[in-house]
């Protein structure tokens, strides 16, 4: 199956939302071998002037990947997920993820380029945490994180 | 105390940090990232798309090297940019059962940049497993008063 070059430009638009708990926090920051207190100790957070515990920073591939899940599932893609490599990664932080945050992402396919059999796509997503009555659902948000990844789908015999 | 921008010098050296990861670590960062890739966490799987074995996550190298950045910031929300290029897959051995690593990932932290008006220092990672550069232009941007 080959990748559809159409991918280009397509966005998916922000699904659910992702609430940032303490515990995910500190889960997340044990897997990654993490130590700084601010990760597991409200106190500590606070005293470095942050609302709750500190997310590390690569936290918010949980939410990317997540969004990402929407382009590789679309039958309309042509990604084999076995097939997938990941390539490179970036993070840039507008404000720092703390627990209580509500977030979600919106999905941007930035690029589609045949490699070989297989291709090279680039996806961004804009990372937006819900504020004030927006928290329940209306429109007010803040960008807190842009993340953009590339995948390399292999094709065959690479 | 933090560092200060106005300590460092271009190609300072920052430390670096020897990094131990097993098949159980794996398992924890396929659970606490939601990444189920059974590349991952299966032998037959792994090898079965062409791989040596099982590798890391990719995301588990990036995230477990910043970690040197963040202690040296003394707080982690300091990092307001990462990236990197996976440039190799970290294959990691089956030693459950035993106390021995999985596989050993070597970092070590250099200032790469100074930028006095943004007020942040580039942090460039070197990462080393198996005797390969396993991430390439791996780079924390770090504010600092």
């Amino acid at each position: 199956m080959t990748i559809n070059p159409d991918l280009q430009g397509r966005t998916y638009p922000a699904a659910e939302v992702y609430d940032v708990g303490r515990e995910k926090i500190r889960e997340f920051a044990r897997a990654v071998k993490a130590t700084h207190p601010a990760h597991f100790d409200v106190d500590a957070a606070r005293a470095l002037g942050h609302a709750d515990l500190v997310a590390p920073p690569t936290f918010a591939i949980i939410v990317a990947q997540r969004a990402d899940a929407q382009l590789i599932e679309d039958p309309e893609s042509g990604i084999d997920f076995s097939r997938v490599v990941h390539a490179d990664q970036r993070f840039v932080h507008h404000r720092p993820i703390t627990a209580g945050d509500r977030l979600v992402a919106e999905l941007h396919v930035d690029g589609v380029r045949a490699m070989g059999g297989g291709a090279m796509i680039t996806t961004r997503s804009e990372i937006y945490a819900l504020t004030g009555d927006a928290r329940d659902g209306g429109g007010q948000r803040d960008a807190v994180a842009t993340t953009t990844s590339s995948i390399l789908v292999r094709g065959e015999g690479q | 105390m933090k560092p200060t921008l106005a300590e460092l010098t271009v190609g300072q050296d920052l430390g670096s940090r020897r990094i131990e990861v097993t098949r159980t670590d794996l398992v924890k960062y396929a659970g606490a990232s939601g990444d189920f890739n059974p590349i991952h966490w299966n032998e037959a799987f792994a090898t079965g798309v062409g791989l040596p074995g099982v590798i890391a996550h990719g995301m588990l190298t990036m995230g477990a090297a910043v970690q040197l950045v963040t202690d040296w910031a003394g707080d982690p929300a300091a990092v307001v940019d990462f990236q990197t290029r996976f440039s190799k897959p970290v294959p990691v051995a089956d030693t459950t059962g035993t106390p021995d690593a999985g596989a050993v990932i070597e970092v070590s932290a250099a200032v790469g940049m100074l930028d006095a008006d943004a007020g942040t220092a580039r942090v460039d990672l070197t990462v080393v497993s198996g005797g390969q550069k396993v991430l390439m232009k791996a780079q924390a941007v770090v504010r600092l008063a």
